[in-house]
């Protein structure tokens, strides 16, 4: 039996919109509705849904970017939104997260020492090298990279900075926001391989959070299918997409692009 | 003789660090009623051969070779006749619905534009077209919508508002560059499904440019596959998809992650990197990265072979690859 890393329970939030008047009730914006899942050390979950489903709300409030309006994120066992901004700080070194856009996440005039070493507390900087040395070869690039700036590489290794980012605390859960959504296809291929291998060296987990589920099939132990601020239906990949009940699960896995020719019997 | 014929067209953009060669000689036809997809990563030259389509070429691109549209010459042609093909007979939706519609005006105004300045129309006349194009593109209530502002509507509408653009002047043509990439795929099907109709029921060419090989196989009747300024491989979409004769072709089905596929497997790769448009290899740009290559593959760039009717790939081993198993 794994151990429990994250709970999330009855998650809420709401946002606040512009009023339209002066004295009409702002409106409000449901994003989500009681969102509750649990994820197991060492094991991974997606979320799908599109656009607008509250998907990257959920990213949100895990990583406690953002307090949510009711419910709970607890991590190894500590509710993140009650935590004081000190412990939270410290916390933080047990999740981590990666972007979808591996041109906007990182600060250009930073060279990728200082991008990867951003998380890290308290350290001399010898030490500091040596950790951001260990990070970056773990995701397959050189501990000369540390002195180039983020121009210099392409949105794959972009990416593989990203990750060494959030491996360098050594964290138990990553969460993932759309992170191979901006990549070429054979470029997507490489880092979703990087993330399965450092899955098993690590013992990491994800939340992995994608529209693609071709690509959440390939990664992750089971998936959440997300709709209007709910989970709609939750389970393996095998099952759901397989036999999926929910009408909208349904409905997404129609709307896939099919390639008849990888089913085509060769001539 | 075909409407649009591309013979031999080079470009390349002289930069700090050298001249970039971003498209090596490309050749292709389109007859009227046809569909072609362009497919290829970032930075195979699929954006810059609509761009040098449409004459949007970047400052300082130096083009060769010879693009004719209906017997015309474009290659070389003043700006201002550009200016009269574009929109007219040549029509273009982008990737960006956010960005490609102008934020500060009416949708209405941005369709019935083209209409005004080719048309010659008046504002009431462009107006009540503008409202039959939102219609076609089954635009939801199309009638109140005309005033509306693009960030009033979501991406998919907003796509459906730069349809009905590109559509305005029935053109011969139509290049849709990456024109669901930016939205969701329940979306992604309805639009794609729209642009097949409008084209088969108006006759127009399409030239469709895409990286996602799932939306070429189900909107286009041939194919061409671009890596390093070339076209690599060319053929009917069933008969690539079925031949895959490129190793290229061959790495990018491989990588693709497969609903069902095998999991926890590792998804095969292509190793290496895309070579740079600045120091592309004077032989097959793909050489370095190819589990077939032979010396003679770096000596010069290979010619297209044929792989069946109406199907070529430029690679000198094609009859290697095929022997082998496919991804």
């Amino acid at each position: 039996m794994n151990e429990l890393l994250l709970q999330v329970e009855n998650l809420v939030k709401h946002y606040r919109l512009p009023r339209e008047s002066l004295f009409a009730q702002a409106p409000q914006v449901q994003a989500l509705r009681g969102v509750s899942f649990s994820l197991q050390a060492g094991r991974s979950l997606g979320i799908v849904g599109e656009s607008g489903s509250g998907k990257s709300t959920l990213a949100r409030l895990v990583m406690a970017l953002e307090a949510p309006t009711e419910g709970r994120v607890l991590l190894l066992g500590r509710d993140l939104h009650t935590l004081r901004a000190g412990e939270l700080r410290d916390a933080r070194k047990d999740f981590q997260m990666v972007f979808q856009d591996p041109y906007g996440s990182l600060d250009p005039r930073q060279r990728v020492e200082r991008i990867v070493a951003e998380p890290l507390l308290r350290l001399t900087p010898a030490e500091r090298r040596e950790r951001v040395a260990e990070a970056l070869d773990a995701v397959g690039l050189r501990s000369a990279d540390m002195a180039r700036y983020p121009h210099e590489f392409s949105g794959g290794q972009r990416q593989r900075i990203a990750i060494a980012r959030a491996l360098i605390t050594r964290p138990q859960l990553i969460v993932a926001d759309e992170p191979v959504s901006a990549l070429d296809v054979s470029v997507q291929a490489q880092v979703l391989n990087l993330l399965q291998d450092l899955q098993q060296r690590f013992g990491l987990s994800y939340l992995f959070i994608s529209h693609d589920l071709a690509v959440v099939d390939h990664l992750c132990d089971e998936v959440a299918v997300m709709h209007a601020g709910l989970i709609v239906e939750q389970g393996s990949p095998q099952r759901l997409f397989g036999n999926a009940e929910h009408p909208y699960t349904r409905q997404l896995i129609a709307a896939m692009p099919v390639l008849q020719a990888s089913t085509t019997v060769p001539t | 003789m075909p409407m649009l014929e591309v013979k031999s067209l080079q470009v390349s953009l002289p930069g700090p660090r050298g001249t970039a060669r971003a498209l090596r000689g490309i050749d292709f036809e389109l007859a009227r009623g046809d569909t072609v997809g362009l497919i290829g990563e970032s930075g195979c030259g699929k954006s810059m051969t609509a761009l040098a389509l449409m004459g949007l070429l970047p400052q300082g691109a130096v083009i060769d070779g010879s693009i004719r549209f209906d017997g015309q010459e474009l290659v070389g042609l003043p700006d201002a006749a550009l200016c009269e093909l574009r929109g007219q007979r040549i029509g273009m939706i982008f990737q960006e619905p956010m960005t490609a519609l102008n934020p500060l005006h009416r949708i209405g105004d941005q369709v019935a534009e083209p209409l005004r300045q080719h048309r010659g129309m008046g504002r009431t006349e462009a107006r009540a077209e503008a409202l039959r194009l939102l219609e076609r593109v089954r635009l939801p209530q199309a009638r109140q919508r005309l005033d509306a502002w693009p960030h009033q509507l979501s991406g998919g509408q907003r796509q459906r508002v730069m349809i009905a653009a590109a559509l305005a002047c029935g053109p011969d043509l139509l290049i849709a560059d990456e024109p669901t990439t930016a939205l969701d795929a329940t979306i992604q099907g309805e639009i794609l499904d729209l642009i097949a109709e409008l084209v088969a029921g108006s006759g127009m060419a399409l030239l469709l440019i895409s990286h996602d090989l799932g939306v070429m196989a189900r909107s286009v009747q041939r194919v061409m596959v671009m890596y390093g300024g070339s076209i690599v491989e060319s053929g009917a979409t069933a008969s690539v998809f079925e031949r895959l004769a490129h190793p290229y072709t061959r790495g990018l089905f491989g990588a693709r992650p497969r609903l069902g596929g095998a999991r926890g497997r590792k998804l095969a790769t292509i190793p290496g990197r895309v070579p740079e448009l600045i120091d592309l290899p004077d032989g097959c740009p793909f050489a370095e990265r190819c589990g077939w290559v032979i010396n003679a593959c770096r000596s010069a760039l290979p010619p297209p072979l044929p792989v069946a009717a109406g199907h070529t790939a430029r690679c000198i081993r094609v009859d290697e690859v095929a022997r082998s198993a496919k991804p």
